[in-house]
This record gives C-alpha cells, sequence and structure tokens, in this order.
C-alpha cells in the first residue's frame, strides 16, 4: 500500500536523497502485506502503528478535555450565578441537583468539590499528560528520528489501552450512587483516606486510585518506549546534538515520568493500605463520624511528599513538551533557526533536574519544618533562571524572521505570552513568606491555570495545527476558524483567569462553594460572573476547534506538497499519506542539525541534505 | 422542545462556521496562496500589537480599579507585624516581575508584528549569540538571589517559634468538619494535654481531666486578641486535614490530625482601627447588603476561614477574631468561664467527682472554719450547734458517700486545734417511713461520723453521739426542700 503511493508520487529532491544517502533496512521485505494492519480492527483499533496510536490519544483526550471543561462550567455557574436556578441540569445530573418547592434547584455542594475534583484530575492526567505527551511522542519521535516505528509497537499499544482502561474506570466513577471522589486531584489523607469524611471517598475513591494506577501503568510504558526509542533507533546521522527540540523534549519528559511516577503509585499503594488494609502510614489520632480511630503514629504530610515528588515533576511532564512543540513551530515559521538550540537543550535538562528537587514548595504551609523550606525556596527561584532563558530564546528566534502567521505559529506565540504570564507569579508564590498568604488561595488557581493549563492547551493546539497534515492523510485545518478560535481563545483566558490574580491578593481561598459567609470574601460576585461568562464563550470557541477538527478530517484542504511548511525535519519527508514503516523505501540518513533556515541565503534546507563542501556544520557560521 | 431549540441552534452555528471556513479557503484559491498568506501575516501582526496594547493596558487599569483589595495597598495593609514584611516583599516582587512581564510582552507581540512574513523579505540566519544568552541568564539570576535572600529573611523570622520564657498568649484552634474549637489556657498560661480517645460529645477536644492544666482551660467561640502582644497558636486537627487562615494577619497553616503545628505573629490594629481606616475608602462606603443600616466598613471584622480542603462543609469554617486593646483583652479574659469548672466537674466525665480539688478543700475549710467562730461566738446554746452540709450519706444507709470525708477532717482538724474541746454528734431524718427505723438510721449514721473521727487520734472521751430519729425537725416536713433540710448530721459545741 505504502510503497504503492510512494511510486506513483512524483520524486521529490528529499526522496531522491533518500534513495541515495538513505540506509536500507529491507523493511518492507519483511513486512510484506502490511501484516500490521490486515483488517479493521488492526489498522483503527488494535493498532501497533505510532501514528495511529497519536491519534487514539488525541482523540481520547479530546473526549476528555470536553468532559472536563463541561464540569468547570457546572461549577463556574455555581461560583458566578450562585442565585440563579440549576433544575435544567437536573436530567444530567440527577440527585445533585435539589430542587426545592419553588422549583429552584441548587448544586449539591459534595457534588461542587467531586465536580472539582474531577475536572482537576481529568484535565492533569488524562488531558495534558496523555492527550499532549502520549500524542506527540507517539507522532513524532518515529517520524523525527527516522525510525520505522517505536522500540516496541506492543508495548506502545498498551500504553494506549491502559489508558483507555483508566479512563473507563473514572468515568464509571461517575455514576457511582456514592459519587466520585471529591478531595481534589491531590487526594489528601485523611480526607480521601476515610469514606466517613465525605461521600466520595468510599468508592468513589477506590476507582480514583484503580484508574490512576492504570494510568501510571500507561504512562510508563510509553515512557520506558520514548526513551528506549529515542536512544536507540535514531537514523544513521542523527546524533543527540542533531535532535529536534520537540524529541529532546519528548525524550526528557519520559525520563521524568518514568522517574516520578512510581512514586505517585508507591503513595497510592499506601494510602489504599491505610483504607482497606488497618495501617496508619498517612493516618494518627483521628476522631470521625463519632468515633475514635485507633490509627496512631501516621503521618499525613509524608503522603503530600510522595504526592508532589511526583506532583511537581508531573507540572514539567505536561509542559516539557509543549514547549518542545513551540520551539519547533515558531522556528520553522519564523523561517530562523531556534535561537540558543544548546540553551534551550540545557534549560530543559535543568529544569528537569530541578523538577525533583523543588516539590515542597507546595508544601510551605502543610507543617513541614520551616527551615527545610529555605532549600525549596532556593531550587525553586533557581528553576525561574533557565525558565527566563526559554522565553528570551523563543522571543529572539521572532526577531528578525520572516514570519508565518498560521494557526499553528499564533498558539506557540501564545504560549510564550501565557508562559511569561503564569511563570512570573510563580515567582511570587515560591518564595515561601509571600505563600503564606497566596497559598490555596485564587492567585494559586490564577499561576498554574495560564502557567500550564492555558499553556499546555496552547502548545497542544500549535501542535495539531501544524501536525494534523501528518495525521491525517495530508488534509489541513481550516485555518480561518483556527484564528478565530485562537484569538478568542487567547483573549477569553486571559479574561477567565487574569481577575483571579485579584481576587488571590484579597485572599479569596480556592475550592470554595460559596463565598457569601465570608465577609472578606463575598465583595466579588460582579467579578465572578464576569469570569463564569468568559468560560462558557472559550469553552463555546474550543467546540469550534472541535468541529473544525473532524470537519477537516474529510474534508480539510489536501496537501499539495509533502513538504508544505519547507522544514527541515525528517517527518515532512514522508510521503504524504504516510502508511506503515513511515518511508516506503529507505530510512533517511541525517546530515545535518534540524535548524538550517535561512542559512546561506537558501530558505531551508532539510535534514537529508548533506552539508555543502565549505558549508559549516550544526548552528556555526 | 428547548433541548431540541439548543442543538438546532448549535448544528445552525456549526454550520456557519464551517462555511465561514470555506469562503475564505475558496478566496486563497482564487487569489493565489502567497498573497494570502502574506495578507493573513498582515492582519494577525496587527491583531497581535493591538491585542498587546489592550492587554498591558487593560491589566494596569484593572489593578488600579482593584488597588483597594489588593495585598499590602489601601485599606488592605497586614493587620500583623510580619505581614507588614510580607506585603513589602510582594510589592517588590510585583516591581521586578512587573518589569519583565511589560517588556517581554512587548517584544514578543511586536517582533511577530515587525517581521511578519512578507515575498521580499529574508530571515536573519542567528542561531545562537553567547553574549546575549550569558547576560540574560545572569540578570534573572541577580534578581532571584536577591529575592531569594530577601524572602528567606522574612521567612525565618516569621516562622521562628518562641523563645523559651519569652512572653506570649498562647491559644489553641482545632479544626473538624465544619468549625473550629478554640481553647485559651486560663490563668495558668498553659494549655492542659488532651488524648484523642477521651473525645466525646462533651470533651470536644479529648481534655485529659486528670492534667491540672486543663482545669482551667477556656473554650471559647470567637478569637480575641489584645493588641501588640505576640500570640502563639497552636493548630491542629480532629478529623482532616484543615487550615487556619487569618487573611489580615497573613497567618496560614495547616491543621494536621495528630500532629501540632504553630504560627507566631503580633496583631497591630484593633478592629476598630481597621474599620476607622477602612472608612475612608468608596469600597467599603456602602451599605451591607446583610446588614442595610450599617456601612460595610462598620460591619467589619477579622475573619479566621479554613484554606484546606476538608470535604463539603470546607468553605462555611469561619469565627470571628476580634483586636482589642489590653485592657479590654483582660476584662474578657476574667469574664470566661473554664470549661472543666462549668461543664465538666462532677458529671461521669470528672475523674475527680469523688474527690475535692485543693482550691475547693480551701474554700470548704474555711466555710467551716468560720461557722466553728461564729459557733463559738454565741451565747445561746442552741446556737453552737453546727450542721455539716457536706456530710452526706447514701440512700437509705449509713455509708459515708465520699466527699464527706473532706468535712470530718476539718472537724477533726478543729479538735486538734482546741484541745479541750467536746462535741456531740447527732443524726436527725425527716418523717417518712417508720419512726423507729429513722431513729435508728439516725443512730448509726452518728455512730459512723463518731467512729471516723475518733479513728484520728481523737480521745473517746472528748465526744458523743446520739440519734434523734425524726423528732427534731428544724423545717416543715410537708414539702421536699423542708424533709430535705431535716435529714442532717449536725454537731454541737459542749464546752469550749
Ligand atoms: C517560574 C517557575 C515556577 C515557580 C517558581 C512556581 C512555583 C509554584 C509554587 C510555589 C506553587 C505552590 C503554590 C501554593 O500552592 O501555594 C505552584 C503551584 C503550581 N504550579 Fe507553579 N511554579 C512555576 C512554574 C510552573 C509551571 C511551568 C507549571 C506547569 C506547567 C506550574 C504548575 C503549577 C501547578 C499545577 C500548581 C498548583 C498545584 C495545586 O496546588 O493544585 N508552575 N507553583
Ligand atoms: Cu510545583
Ligand atoms: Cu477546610
Amino acid at each position: 500500500m505504502a510503497s504503492n503511493v510512494a511510486i506513483t508520487a512524483p520524486q521529490t529532491q528529499e526522496d531522491l536523497l533518500i534513495e541515495e544517502f538513505g540506509y536500507d533496512d529491507h523493511f518492507h521485505d519483511h513486512h510484506h502485506g502490511d501484516k500490521y494492519q490486515s483488517n479493521f480492527v488492526t489498522t483503527y483499533i488494535f493498532s501497533q502503528d505510532h501514528k495511529m496510536i497519536a491519534k487514539q490519544f488525541l482523540i481520547t483526550g479530546m473526549f476528555w478535555a470536553i468532559i472536563g471543561g463541561l464540569m468547570s462550567l457546572v461549577f463556574r455557574l455555581q461560583l458566578g450565578f450562585p442565585e440563579e436556578s440549576m433544575a435544567w441540569l437536573k436530567p444530567i445530573l440527577g440527585k445533585w441537583i435539589t430542587v426545592n418547592e419553588a422549583g429552584i434547584g441548587t448544586l449539591a455542594p459534595e457534588f461542587y468539590y467531586a465536580l472539582v475534583t474531577m475536572h482537576g484530575t481529568i484535565i492533569v492526567f488524562f488531558v495534558l499528560t496523555a492527550g499532549l505527551s502520549g500524542t506527540f511522542s507517539n507522532l513524532l519521535i518515529p517520524l523525527q528520528i527516522g525510525a520505522r516505528d517505536m522500540a516496541s509497537p506492543l508495548l506502545n499499544m498498551f500504553s494506549y489501552w491502559f489508558f483507555f482502561l483508566a479512563g473507563v474506570v473514572m468515568f464509571a466513577s461517575l455514576f457511582l450512587n456514592t459519587g466520585p471522589f471529591a478531595g481534589g486531584w491531590t487526594a489528601y489523607p485523611p480526607l480521601s483516606a476515610l469514606p466517613q469524611a465525605s461521600s466520595g471517598s468510599g468508592a468513589g475513591m477506590t476507582l480514583w486510585t484503580v484508574s490512576l494506577v492504570l494510568f501510571v501503568v500507561s504512562v510508563l510504558l510509553g515512557g520506558i518506549n520514548y526513551v528506549t526509542t529515542v536512544l536507540n533507533l535514531r537514523t544513521k546521522g542523527m546524533t543527540m546534538w542533531r535532535l529536534p527540540l520537540t524529541i529532546w523534549a519528548f525524550f526528557v519528559t519520559a525520563i521524568i515520568g518514568i522517574l516520578s511516577f512510581p512514586v505517585l503509585a508507591s503513595g497510592f499503594f499506601l494510602l489504599m493500605c491505610d483504607r482497606g488494609l488497618g495501617t496508619s502510614f498517612f493516618l494518627s489520632e483521628i476522631f470521625i463520624g463519632g468515633q475514635a480511630l485507633d490509627h496512631v503514629g501516621g503521618s499525613p504530610v509524608l503522603y503530600q511528599h510522595l504526592f508532589w515528588f511526583l506532583g511537581h515533576p508531573e507540572v514539567y511532564i505536561i509542559i516539557l513538551p509543549a514547549m518542545g512543540i513551540v520551539s519547533e513551530v515558531l522556528s520553522v515559521h519564523a523561517r530562523k533557526p531556534i535561537f540558543g538550540y544548546k540553551a534551550m537543550v540545557y534549560s530543559i535538562l535543568a529544569i528537569a533536574f530541578l523538577s525533583f528537587i523543588v516539590w515542597a514548595h507546595h508544601m510551605f504551609m502543610s507543617g513541614v519544618n520551616p527551615f527545610i523550606s529555605n532549600f525549596f525556596v532556593i531550587f525553586t527561584l533557581i528553576i525561574a533562571v533557565p525558565s527566563a532563558v526559554k522565553v528570551f530564546n523563543w522571543i529572539a528566534t521572532l526577531y528578525g524572521g520572516n514570519i508565518r502567521f498560521n494557526s499553528a505559529n499564533l498558539f506557540a506565540i501564545g504560549f510564550v505570552s501565557m508562559f511569561i504570564s503564569g511563570g512570573l507569579t510563580g515567582i511570587f508564590l515560591g518564595n515561601s513568606a509571600i505563600d503564606i498568604q497566596l497559598h490555596d488561595t485564587y492567585f494559586v488557581v490564577a499561576h498554574f491555570h495560564i502557567v500550564m493549563g492555558i499553556a499546555a492547551f496552547f502548545g497542544m493546539y500549535a501542535g495539531v495545527y501544524h501536525w494534523f497534515p501528518k495525521m491525517f492523510a495530508g488534509r489541513f485545518m481550516n485555518e480561518t476558524l483556527g484564528k478565530i478560535h485562537f484569538w478568542g481563545t487567547l483573549i477569553g483566558a486571559y479574561a477567565i483567569f487574569w481577575p483571579m490574580h485579584y481576587l488571590g491578593m484579597a485572599g479569596v481561598p480556592r475550592r470554595y462553594y460559596s463565598f457569601d459567609i465570608f465577609d472578606t470574601f463575598r465583595h466579588f460576585g460582579t467579578m465572578n460572573k464576569f469570569i463564569t461568562i468568559a468560560a462558557i464563550i472559550v469553552f463555546a470557541l474550543q467546540m469550534l476547534m472541535v468541529i473544525n477538527f473532524f470537519y477537516s478530517i474529510w474534508r480539510g484542504k489536501k496537501m499539495t506538497t509533502q513538504n508544505p511548511y519547507g522544514s527541515s525535519t525528517l517527518e515532512w519527508t514522508t510521503p504524504i499519506n504516510v502508511g506503515h514503516g513511515n518511508w516506503p523505501g529507505k530510512i533517511p540518513t541525517v546530515q545535518r542539525w534540524p535548524y538550517d533556515y535561512g542559512k546561506d541565503g537558501k530558505e531551508f534546507v532539510t535534514q537529508v541534505t548533506p552539508l555543502t563542501e565549505k558549508e559549516k556544520a550544526e548552528g556555526a557560521h | 422542545m428547548t433541548a431540541l431549540l439548543a442543538i438546532i441552534c448549535v448544528v445552525l452555528l456549526a454550520v456557519i462556521a464551517v462555511q465561514v471556513g470555506k469562503v475564505t479557503e475558496l478566496a486563497g484559491k482564487i487569489r493565489g496562496e502567497e498573497e494570502v498568506q502574506e495578507q493573513t501575516n498582515r492582519m494577525n501582526g496587527s491583531i497581535g500589537m493591538i491585542f498587546m496594547i489592550v492587554f498591558l493596558v487593560a491589566t494596569v487599569v484593572s489593578a488600579f480599579y482593584y488597588r483597594n483589595w489588593m495585598l499590602g495597598y489601601g485599606p488592605h495593609e497586614a493587620a500583623s507585624e510580619h505581614g507588614m514584611s510580607l506585603d513589602y516583599l510582594f510589592n517588590v516582587t510585583l516591581f521586578f516581575t512587573g518589569i519583565v512581564f511589560i517588556i517581554t510582552q512587548i517584544l514578543l507581540f511586536y517582533f511577530a508584528w515587525k517581521y511578519q512574513g512578507k515575498k521580499d523579505r529574508k530571515a536573519l540566519f542567528m542561531p545562537h549569540d553567547n553574549k546575549l544568552e550569558i547576560i540574560w541568564t545572569i540578570i534573572p539570576a541577580i534578581v532571584m538571589t536577591f529575592l531569594v535572600v530577601g524572602g528567606l529573611d522574612v521567612w525565618n523570622e516569621t516562622m521562628a517559634d518562641v523563645e523559651p520564657g519569652e512572653e506570649v498568649i498562647e491559644f489553641e484552634a482545632t479544626g473538624y468538619q465544619f468549625a473550629w474549637a478554640l481553647r485559651y489556657p486560663g490563668p495558668d498560661g498553659k494549655l492542659g494535654t488532651r488524648d484523642y480517645t477521651k473525645i466525646n460529645g462533651i470533651n470536644a477536644l479529648g481534655q485529659v481531666w486528670t492534667d491540672e492544666k486543663n482545669m482551667d482551660d477556656l473554650m471559647v467561640d470567637e478569637i480575641v486578641l489584645p493588641k501588640g502582644k505576640k500570640v502563639r497558636v497552636r493548630i491542629i486537627a480532629r478529623d482532616v486535614l484543615h487550615n487556619f487562615y487569618l487573611p489580615h494577619f497573613r497567618v496560614k497553616m495547616d491543621a494536621v490530625p495528630g500532629m501540632p503545628t504553630y504560627f507566631v505573629f503580633t496583631p497591630t490594629k484593633t478592629t476598630e482601627e481597621y474599620r476607622e481606616e477602612l472608612s475612608k475608602y468608596p469600597e467599603y462606603q456602602a451599605p451591607d447588603i446583610n446588614e442595610p443600616e450599617k456601612m460595610l466598613w462598620e460591619t467589619f471584622n477579622y475573619e479566621l476561614a479554613c484554606a484546606e480542603l476538608c470535604g463539603k462543609g470546607h468553605f462555611s469554617m469561619r469565627r470571628l477574631v476580634r483586636v482589642v486593646e489590653e485592657d479590654e483583652y483582660e476584662v474578657w479574659l476574667n469574664g470566661q468561664k473554664s470549661f472543666y469548672l462549668s461543664s465538666i466537674r462532677g458529671t461521669d466525665e470528672d475523674p475527680y467527682k469523688d474527690e475535692l480539688l485543693d482550691f475547693e478543700i480551701k474554700e470548704r475549710k474555711a466555710a467551716f472554719n468560720s461557722a466553728v467562730n461564729k459557733a463559738r461566738a454565741a451565747v445561746e446554746d442552741s446556737l453552737r450547734i453546727i450542721r455539716l452540709e457536706n456530710v452526706n450519706f447514701e440512700t437509705g444507709s449509713s455509708t459515708l458517700t465520699p466527699l464527706s470525708r473532706y468535712e470530718l477532717d476539718n472537724v477533726v482538724d478543729m479538735l486538734n486545734q482546741y484541745s479541750n474541746m467536746t462535741i456531740e454528734v447527732a443524726g436527725h431524718t425527716d418523717n417518712t417511713g417508720d419512726a423507729e427505723a429513722n431513729q435508728a438510721l439516725s443512730e448509726s449514721r452518728a455512730k459512723i461520723v463518731y467512729d471516723y473521727i475518733v479513728a484520728r487520734d481523737i480521745a473517746t472521751d472528748r465526744l458523743n453521739f446520739a440519734g434523734y430519729g425524726q423528732d427534731r425537725p428544724v423545717d416543715t416536713n410537708d414539702t421536699d426542700a423542708g424533709r430535705a433540710s431535716n435529714r442532717r448530721t449536725e454537731f454541737k459545741i459542749l464546752t469550749q
């Protein structure tokens, strides 16, 4: 199949270069008739092709993004319009809406907290981890390093299906009689350990944990695969210093995941023991429900250490792939090499390393010894340095460019704007003294939604718009709709989250079902309405993107050339309709780094093009 | 029906969106891709510039608009000593990050616009520039160092526990689903020990009553603090995590079951002073919707909130905090009653149910002595009788209740003090039941008292005993109260 396309398609210069310099691994001799994708099930469902698995991750991620987004709209309605009746949601939410005699429906507080918890868990893990890293690591690692597929396509398939199962379990928990887990995405015990403490802490918490353990398995299977593939399956000539920044980012992300997710799993394991086996790892001296429990000697703070030892690296697991995508997209569309390629790699490595020794900045107010916090303040604020370097380098990449504005690049620029705004507020929070006041207020909500939530979504959108043709048979997404999507979301996202800084500065705590009880917190009704309206609009704009996405899969504009962006990386040397094994003939060998844009008067030079005689390699000139 | 309409609307919108997209794609085909791309670049670069300007203006204007709600501005200065330096640090950080924010946002959108793609433009080949990179690594590093040093200084000072022997007011806050229990140490200045297994409906904190420090502890329902005095809050939780959060004082600390935490701070403004300050700002010169006849600044109160998700009632854990002048604080404190004495003493909870506490012994001794003195001074014989109010017997028997011994010891002490004194111990009953039996009971009760005293080395010739049954009532036998006062043990001073 795939080879047919290559034979009939006109030979491009890259095809010829691959013919000439490429490496013949006799792939298509071994895989005669493409036994991996011979029927519907093996092609679309239990596929082992990395590109199909990428699409599965993406579409599953989109499904969860819609669910998670809708949940946030429901609890935003509660915050913005607490007096309005929610009776109309009764058909969907059932008994969680209580309707009084007058017909006024109110959202039950338990369910408000369940929604907040599910929203956080779903977006952080299912959308921004699996949907982002899962999609693009799978799609791009083999394509950009010149590999036929992942090191283990089978494990790769399992990685998706464990994620899928995790989703099924989480979804099932939404229909429990006692409701899904409602103790926050961080699931701090004792609240998460004791069914007496909250109705969601019973079966809801059990399913939540089972789901996330399945998810950890998925991340580990995927991660091991990504690392192995990057280390072992790079094509000839693809040294580490010739990897595009996307691959660097996915590679380091996978390593972080492999090192940190098992710690989360062990935390969950101990939590399960406390819940089911009567151990006391996290529990001590508790009196609840009229009863003194016989747990003594445990420490809830221990759980927080275990959780955040993953939790902080997790936020970089989310943002690094986005950073990689943005670096690549900005560079391609600015028609300039990414500024400071090596500095970018070193800052990824520095961030990755530091991300393991800053976790307790989430715990300044948890009762840990204040002396210990000194170290965490220092390391936390050091992270701002490589982060700042990255920002300056992105801006410098735009400088002197010949910038092509398409949706992908707009989202990349938007990412930088968001990352600046949200990263800077991290500097407030990282300083423990200031965090005394800001911890667990809306200031934190503003910080992490801008720097992680919105920025990572922007990185993901940049990737989707940019690589859509590689995923869906050479079709583009619609640009006009993409631009409406971008500008609307940029403005809307700031409209949602910027005001939250003021709430936080005024001291308003996060995770409050209602602000009316406190004189200090009840003055912001108008602002909360404004935020809710903005959230609804932004959600609608994302639906526009979804429509564009599915419409374009079948009806999008067709790509006419193999390399529509004039990109120098390997994925654009594959056929428009790329089949299993990625290259119809030989595997390309790599002759240069991936960022030769505008060098020596040439618009771009692909990585398969050998250096000319007097040309200096890599970034030197 | 409405659902159907909504669905139709959504579908219609989707169709319109797709059509809009198609039209522009068509235009691209007609006019040539490159032409259209250049126009797109121009348009989006310009939108970016407009966005940037509007966005930056909006950030500044909104900050100005909300200035009176912001940390460390206008009326929202911290009401505690460490809070001042914290606010200062916040604003220093705001200054530096604000500069970076504005510069980088401007450059980002300006470059995007300036270098928008044009057919005849050639991009620079500028892969890196070591000098630039070193500069923008070092500058943030320096700023960070500055912030870290400043921050840690404030942090370590704020979080330092009190020195041993330092004068401090300590109180305790216990979070539970969904309220705060507040405990002050009482006159001894020390909080008593707790044991979570002792918690029950009455003893909400599991105070251990055998610990003397608990007996004077006060349970209050609002936090009252004197201005200018160092305060140490001991923070703990009973069930799940909570967080002790005083927004105006910049105080926040998790309440952890099984692991007490603390926060030390010094309030610097009384509630009245804070109200005074608020009254100057228009935000607070509006009527309070909860009490429309008052202005917001008049109804203002410091508040305690919970800042750690603890379950469905997390948002409702409110307590009032009142900061007052020191003398007012003393008055308030003295008006509070020990929880032990007011709610525990003498109940089944009380481990000292069968004992008198030292101060009670003293009180009774004093009362007894004054009765003795009065009786000794009396001229008439009939007034030399002293009723033993606190000597009691189990119902219908002649067994002394445990607490009776304290009074009898007082009698022994008296006899030792006045070595020539002789007395007669007498038992009396009311008129219920059989007269003969009453006579026997009263006699045996008098004998028990007699035995008790004699057993304590008082010579038998100094006292005798008699039972009078129901013959000598001092009150009517027709009412409960009257009968109660007729049932009695007393003694009469025979010789001084
Ligand atoms: C300049 C770099 C950054 C610094 C110094 C920083 C610092 C902090 C600190 C101290 C907190 C804890 C706040 C609190 O709970 O009181 C926090 C929260 C958070 N940060 Fe950052 N941050 C930075 C960048 C990022 C990035 C890049 C991400 C993600 C991509 C991120 C995601 C988060 C999240 C998700 C939370 C909240 C978690 C929760 O409590 O639910 N931060 N940040
Ligand atoms: Cu963190
Ligand atoms: Cu709470």
